[in-house]
This record gives C-alpha cells, sequence and structure tokens, in this order.
C-alpha cells in the first residue's frame, strides 16, 4: 500500500544529514560539556556549533540561544520564567495571550491563573484565525507582564501580525513571546525583524530530533528557570546537555536555512494542489484558516456532514496520514479549540481534517489522496444519512 | 439446527479490545483465521480523570489502553482508541445514578452492551468499512437459516457465559457481530493467549463496575444526585415503622446487613419505595415472588405475535441476575409491551432493574428489565431456601 505522509504539523522525518550528524556526535562526542578535559571540549564544541547555526536561523545572537527539551518546555520557561520574576520584582501580574495558542503556552497560562494568582487576557481571533492588534493594545494594562502570541497557528496555519503585536507591547515595554514551532523552517524566522524578546522552537518540527528544542531569549531580559541544579545554559536550563539532540537541531536549523525560501514555496504549491482538488471533488467542504496568510504546508478543511475523526482513520487504512486538530489533542471528541475560537459551528469543527505537508511530498502524494479522500467520505456521508439502520445509536432507552 | 460459521476470509473486522485476556485470545484468533483486524479500545472516561489516577482492572482503563496497544503491536494489527465519553456517560452513567436514584438495581453493562459497544462502536466499526465488530464475549451467535434469524445462545463456558447481558441486541446486530470466543473455555483462552506469548495470559479478572473503582455504588450515586438521598423510614409489610435508612441509594433489593434493624430474625429488603422515600423489610420467606413483570422487552429467538398467540404463555428457562441459574417459568404476553414471568417456584429477591432474560436450553430467547415482581403462584410452590442477597454482582 502506498504510504503518504501529511502529517509534518506533528512531526517530521529526521533528515538523513541530521541523523548522521547525530551518529557522529553520540561517537565522538559523548563528553560533558561542562568537563575541562579534551573530552569535554569537543562535546562543548558541538553544543556551541549548534548553537551558531540555531541563532543563524532566526536572526539571533548564539548567546541568546538557550537549548531546551522542546518547544513545550521552551513556551513554559518563557511564560512561567518571565511572569514569576516580574511579579517577584512588583512589576505586575497581568498576562495577555491568544485564544489560539498551542497548549504549552495555553495550560501554562492557566496555570499562572489558577496556582499562582495571575490574571490572564485571551485575546479572540477572526473567522480566519488572525488577532486583532487593536484588542491587544485595549489589553494592555500598567499591570501587564507579558504577552505571549503565536507566529504561526498548528492547527490553521495562519499567520499572526506579530510584528506589529510586538511594536504594541514594546511601546508599553512589556516583553512579547511568540510559539515559532510551526513557523520555523517554513517561513522566514528573523527575531530582530520580529521584534520580539522571547521565542520557541522545536527540533522535531523542522527535521530534526524528537526532545530538543530552544527557547530565544533577547539579551538583557531576566527570567526565573524551571529547574534548579547545574550552571548549564545560563542557568536558565540546567542539566547535562542533550549532545547529540543538540547537535540534530544544530544540523536542523541548518539545513532550514540553506532550503528556506525554495522548500516554502514549493511545499505552498503542493499544498494549492490539495486544497483546490478537495474543494473541487468534495462537495461541502470549507478551508479553515487565512486563505492568503498561511504556512506553506498546511491545509486544514471542514467537511460537512462527517466527523473528522471517521475519516481520519479511514485515511490511515488507505495509508494516509493527516489529523483531525492537534496531535497533542488527539482522541478527544472536543471540537478543537482554535476552530471554535474562529467561530466554527461544532458540527464543522468537528469535521476539520488538518493536512501538513513537508518536503518529501510529490505531486503523486497529493493525487493519491485526491483518489481515495472523496470516496470515503461519500461512504461515511451515505452511513450519517440513514442512522435509522443502527437501532439504539442514538439515545434514551426506547425500544431495541 | 443449521449452523452456519461464516469463512469470512479478508472480511474487514474491528475487534473491541481491553487489553485483557478475552479480547486479546479473540483479535489472535481472528488474524489466524484470515480476517483483516482492526483493534480499537473504547475512551469512556472524562478527560479530567489525572493520569495518576488511572483506573486498573475495568475494560476501558487508561492502562487497558497501553496493553491493548501492545497486544495489536503484537498482532500486527492497526489499532484505534475511539471516544465514547458522551455516550458512555449519557447512556451508562446517568442512567445508572437515575435508575439507582428511583430506587431500582441496573446492570450498567447491558446498557453499555446495548447503547455503547453494540450501537456507538458498532457505529464506528461501520465508518471503517468493516463487515464485523467482534469481541470478547463468552456468547454464541449464528444464522438460522431454518428460522431466518440469527441466534444468541450462551458461551460453551457455562461458568464464563454472557449471553445475559447481551440479550438486548437485535437481529441487525446480531448480523454485524462475532463472538470468537464462544466455543471456548476460559482455561482454553487463558492456554491459547500463552501459547501466542500474549502479554495478558495471566491478568485478573474485573467482576465490579467499570466505572466505580473503590467508593460503594451507593456513595457513586449519592454524590451525583444527593438530592435523591434522604433518610427515610424502614417499614415491614403492615406499615410498622422499624427504623431510619440513611437514604435509598444504599440498599437493594435481597439485602440483609446493614439495615440497623433489630428483630427477632433476620431481615431482608423486600422493597425500595421512592414514592414514599421507604425501605420495606421482611423476613427471608417474604423474599420470595412467584414471577414477575418485565418491560422494554427485546425478542430474539420469539415474536411478538407468537407470543400473544400463546394463551398459557411460553416455556423457558429464565435468569433474573448476571451469575444466577435460570429457572423454569412461563413467559406471556402483558399489556404495553410487557411480559409476565411465572416461575415454577417463588425466586428470591426479585429486583427491578435488573433484567431477567428468557432462555430455551442455551439460546437466548429475548429478554427485558424486571419493572416490579407479582405475588401469587403460577403452579408452583414456595419453598424457603438459604438465601445470600448481599450484593448483586455484574458482569463486564
Amino acid at each position: 500500500m502506498r504510504r503518504v505522509y501529511l502529517d509534518h504539523a506533528a512531526t517530521t522525518p529526521v533528515h538523513p544529514d541530521v541523523a548522521a550528524a547525530m551518529q557522529r556526535a553520540l561517537a565522538e562526542g559523548w563528553g560533558n560539556p561542562s568537563s575541562a578535559h579534551a573530552f569535554g571540549r569537543e562535546a562543548r564544541r558541538l553544543v556551541e556549533d549548534a548553537r551558531e547555526e540555531v541563532a543563524a536561523l532566526i536572526g539571533a545572537r548564539p548567546q541568546e540561544v538557550v537549548f531546551t527539551s522542546g518547544g513545550t518546555e521552551a513556551d513554559n520557561l518563557a511564560i512561567l520564567g518571565v511572569a514569576r520574576l516580574a511579579r517577584e520584582k512588583g512589576r505586575g501580574d497581568h498576562v495577555v495571550t491568544s485564544l489560539v495558542e498551542h497548549h504549552a503556552v495555553l495550560h501554562a497560562c492557566e496555570y499562572l491563573e489558577k496556582r499562582e494568582g495571575f490574571r490572564v487576557t485571551y485575546l479572540p481571533v477572526d473567522g480566519h484565525g488572525m488577532v486583532d492588534p487593536d484588542d491587544l493594545r485595549r489589553a494592555l494594562t500598567d499591570r501587564t507582564v507579558l504577552v505571549s502570541v503565536m507566529l504561526a497557528n498548528n492547527e490553521v496555519g495562519t499567520i499572526q501580525p506579530v510584528r506589529e503585536l510586538a511594536a504594541i507591547a514594546r511601546e508599553r515595554g512589556v516583553p512579547f513571546h511568540t510559539d515559532a514551532v510551526q513557523a520555523a523552517g517554513q517561513i522566514p524566522v528573523d527575531v530582530g525583524e520580529l521584534g520580539v524578546d522571547l521565542l520557541s522552537l522545536s527540533a522535531h518540527k523542522i527535521y530534526g530530533p524528537k526532545g530538543v528544542g530552544a527557547l530565544y531569549v533577547r539579551r538583557g531580559l531576566r527570567l526565573e528557570p524551571l529547574l534548579h541544579g547545574g550552571g548549564q545554559e545560563r542557568r536558565l536550563r540546567p542539566g547535562t546537555e542533550n549532545v547529540p539532540g543538540i547537535v540534530g537541531l544544530g544540523a536542523a536549523a541548518r539545513l532550514a536555512r540553506a532550503e528556506l525560501p525554495r522548500l516554502g514555496e514549493r511545499v505552498a504549491a503542493l499544498r494549492e494542489r490539495l486544497i483546490a482538488g478537495v474543494l473541487d471533488r468534495i462537495p461541502d467542504a470549507r478551508l479553515n484558516g487565512h486563505p492568503e496568510r498561511r504556512l506553506p504546508g498546511n491545509a486544514n478543511v471542514s467537511v460537512r456532514y462527517v466527523e473528522g475523526e471517521a475519516i481520519l482513520l479511514n485515511l490511515d487504512l488507505k495509508g494516509v496520514a493527516a489529523s483531525s486538530g492537534s496531535a497533542c489533542a488527539a482522541g478527544s471528541t472536543e471540537p478543537s479549540h482554535v476552530l471554535v475560537a474562529m467561530g466554527l459551528p461544532e458540527h464543522e469543527a468537528r469535521g476539520a481534517l488538518r493536512f501538513s505537508l513537508g518536503r518529501e511530498n510529490t505531486e503523486a502524494d497529493v493525487d493519491y489522496v485526491l483518489e481515495v479522500l472523496p470516496p470515503i467520505v461519500e461512504r461515511l456521508r451515505r452511513m450519517a444519512a440513514r442512522p435509522a439502520a443502527f437501532p439504539g445509536a442514538g439515545l434514551g432507552h426506547g425500544q431495541g | 439446527m443449521a449452523k452456519a460459521e461464516a469463512p469470512g476470509r479478508g472480511e474487514r473486522v474491528v475487534v473491541a479490545m481491553s487489553g485483557g485476556v478475552d479480547s486479546s485470545v479473540a483479535a489472535a484468533l481472528l488474524v489466524e483465521r484470515g480476517y483483516e483486524v482492526i483493534g480499537v479500545t473504547m475512551q469512556i472516561w472524562p478527560q479530567e480523570e489525572p493520569l495518576q489516577e488511572a483506573r486498573q482492572g475495568g475494560c476501558c482503563s487508561l492502562a487497558a489502553v497501553e496493553d491493548a496497544r501492545r497486544v495489536a503491536d503484537r498482532l500486527g494489527i492497526p489499532y484505534y482508541v475511539v471516544n465514547m465519553r458522551d455516550v458512555f456517560a449519557e447512556t451508562v452513567i446517568d442512567y445508572f445514578v437515575a435508575e439507582y436514584a428511583r430506587g431500582r438495581t441496573p446492570n450498567p453493562c447491558i446498557a453499555c452492551n446495548r447503547f455503547v459497544k453494540f450501537s456507538a462502536l458498532l457505529r464506528k466499526a461501520r465508518e471503517l468499512d468493516a463487515r464485523y465488530l467482534a469481541t470478547g464475549h463468552y456468547a454464541r451467535v449464528w444464522f438460522d437459516a431454518e428460522q431466518g434469524r440469527h441466534v444468541l445462545a450462551r458461551g460453551r463456558d457455562r461458568h464464563k457465559d454472557q449471553s445475559y447481558v447481551l440479550y438486548n441486541l437485535t437481529q441487525e446486530q446480531l448480523a454485524q457481530v462475532l463472538f470468537p470466543l464462544g466455543e471456548l473455555t476460559k482455561g482454553e483462552v487463558r492456554r491459547l493467549a500463552a501459547e501466542r506469548g500474549l502479554p495478558v495470559a495471566g491478568k485478573p479478572e474485573s467482576q465490579e463496575i467499570c466505572f466505580i473503582t473503590e467508593e460503594a455504588y451507593g456513595d457513586f450515586v449519592a454524590a451525583r444526585a444527593p438530592d435523591k438521598v434522604r433518610p427515610g423510614p424502614i417499614l415491614d409489610r403492615a406499615g410498622r415503622v422499624l427504623g431510619t435508612h440513611r437514604g435509598l441509594v444504599f440498599y437493594t433489593v435481597g439485602q440483609r446487613r446493614g439495615l440497623g434493624v433489630s428483630s427477632g430474625k433476620p431481615l431482608y429488603v423486600l422493597e425500595i419505595d421512592p414514592e414514599r422515600n421507604a425501605l420495606v423489610v421482611g423476613p427471608a420467606e417474604e423474599t420470595l415472588s412467584g414471577g414477575l413483570e418485565a418491560g422494554d422487552v427485546n425478542l430474539i429467538l420469539l415474536d411478538w405475535e407468537e407470543l400473544r398467540a400463546a394463551r398459557d404463555g411460553i416455556a423457558a428457562e429464565v435468569q433474573i441476575r448476571y451469575r444466577s441459574a435460570a429457572r423454569p417459568a412461563v413467559v406471556r404476553a402483558a399489556g404495553g409491551g410487557r411480559v409476565e414471568v411465572w416461575f415454577a417456584s417463588p425466586q428470591r429477591a426479585v429486583t427491578p432493574g435488573q433484567a431477567a432474560v428468557f432462555y430455551r436450553g442455551d439460546l437466548v430467547l429475548g429478554g427485558g428489565v424486571i419493572e416490579r415482581p407479582l405475588d401469587g403462584q403460577h403452579g408452583g410452590r414456595r419453598d424457603g431456601g438459604a438465601l445470600h442477597g448481599e450484593g448483586l454482582p455484574v458482569a463486564d
């Protein structure tokens, strides 16, 4: 059976060059980077080389890059770390974020709200999933200590006006964090141009390994660490470095930088082919997210009258890997918080299907999906149209 | 009786997997028989359930998902967790609480089979383009060409037989289910699991209601329907007040212990009367009933015409709780889609809310939910044997 991977927003295949670099690091760079001897120096060199690569990808200085265990830790470190220190210094207790953030941001903010007495404002989005800069302007107060709005959405791919939002925060002297986990490697990301103070990255979304990510922390910005221990990563992330992982992230960052403009264009062309084909061949389907301001790889469509999950499992049985929303929320029948925030009616949110394309996809992959998807939808719709065939499938305790 | 075993080579089957030995062996057998097998586990717990409190044992617990996934990997079959939280909460948990709150003792497994496994999950199976839904139940199903009906029968292993909790299946549902363990004994199943190196061969059995872990059933209900839990009188048949009960949800018909009433001889719960918020108790001999009335009836090997035409009723053996023997009886049509069951000899603790399932030998004729015991006798005799009506076991 043909296998087609269209779930790059969940994770990406590790690039062979990345794997090779990691192999070398495992074999030769096994020293402890904190050791003074030659073995330690070798490992340290690998870590610092990787730091330069990551910094180059986002236009940062190497010293501004803190390696973490992944995007979730980077988000938590940014939000909890800035908010806690700011309150300790008496600067305030208010955080602003958006309704469509990844759970790593949303749940960290909710934690501050529920357990640590912070106040959190969740900015709404429009029908395309965009935050309105005027809403941010109105939300900021003298007590605001952090704003966190993602660069691009993981479910619908909408690219937020982060540059404009960050400028608004900077006018008020409020640090700005952006989760760029989905954006990095797909669109150019430059911390100077964006004007952000903190930015999260994850290796496994850019053809690197799982278990490693990074937080950009603008020079001069102070924050509390989440963990306490040794002095690694300028004390912001103690613990002996994950050298092979960090090397993998560095190699992935180098690759992303080299491929960046062309890869995005190529993937976007495939994505357009997919969207056009789906909308053309499946009646009552619609595109979710912004028509233009979206990640090159993201195609999120709602297929009316059918559950996204049912389509997904049938696609899997045909060898096609997609997702119904965020992989982290898999198995929940709750409609996606992103689509709900965008104002989609619940039945359309439940019928949402996310295809996320990447560097190894081809036109033949897209055409295969366009071949197998319509009959699946047709069959499921036929079933949905005749619920009476399943006595008792409804509710209540009538006759069975 | 003509027995047609579907060869089913290459046909797609969804197997409900719990991670336990039974459903794992069921899945393995289907793979070996050449079906295209897809494993599925139902997720029925509220999302908020913290992981560290993962429930053990129940057929759909979080631990079960991990075990089932391992078995599916081992068998090389696709495996999915499907979300059944809403339908389970509504048709099983809410139903369980509502039934208790009105003084009845429901069997939640029957509700789960009827509304969740063989309705919502069957629907999922159809969505996956499967011809059948299979489970690890100890029961048998086949198509009887002579009668033109699908037949449900007890599992070959009489100790493990689960046909009682399946009596609600309709012809349409029976046509779409497979019970690969129906011809096997539990011992054989364990041996098959061991031979195949399935990682679950030694797992202990669970007999409890899957969604209630440590608390008593009454406490579970009281927490969800607190307004239904009020102390009230304990009465005897003559209406004399013998004491005070804690709230009706804490009692079951046939219960002896925990009444807090002293009397010359042991007293049992005879009746739970939500209208008067009263518990009616009496001596052992008064727990006997000659018959019962059942509603919400499903007929498998009978139809209503046949039942109504049989003036003297239809002879059957009737089982009134999950782990008890079926007793000779006559089943007669009553008004309003109900049936009356008259036992050859009176039965103890006929409990409203439990199911009365009608058998002929191994075959399930049908069944219904017990509405009330019926007094009087129908060609039987009173016999007051030893009574042990403490808790009513339920099945998974």
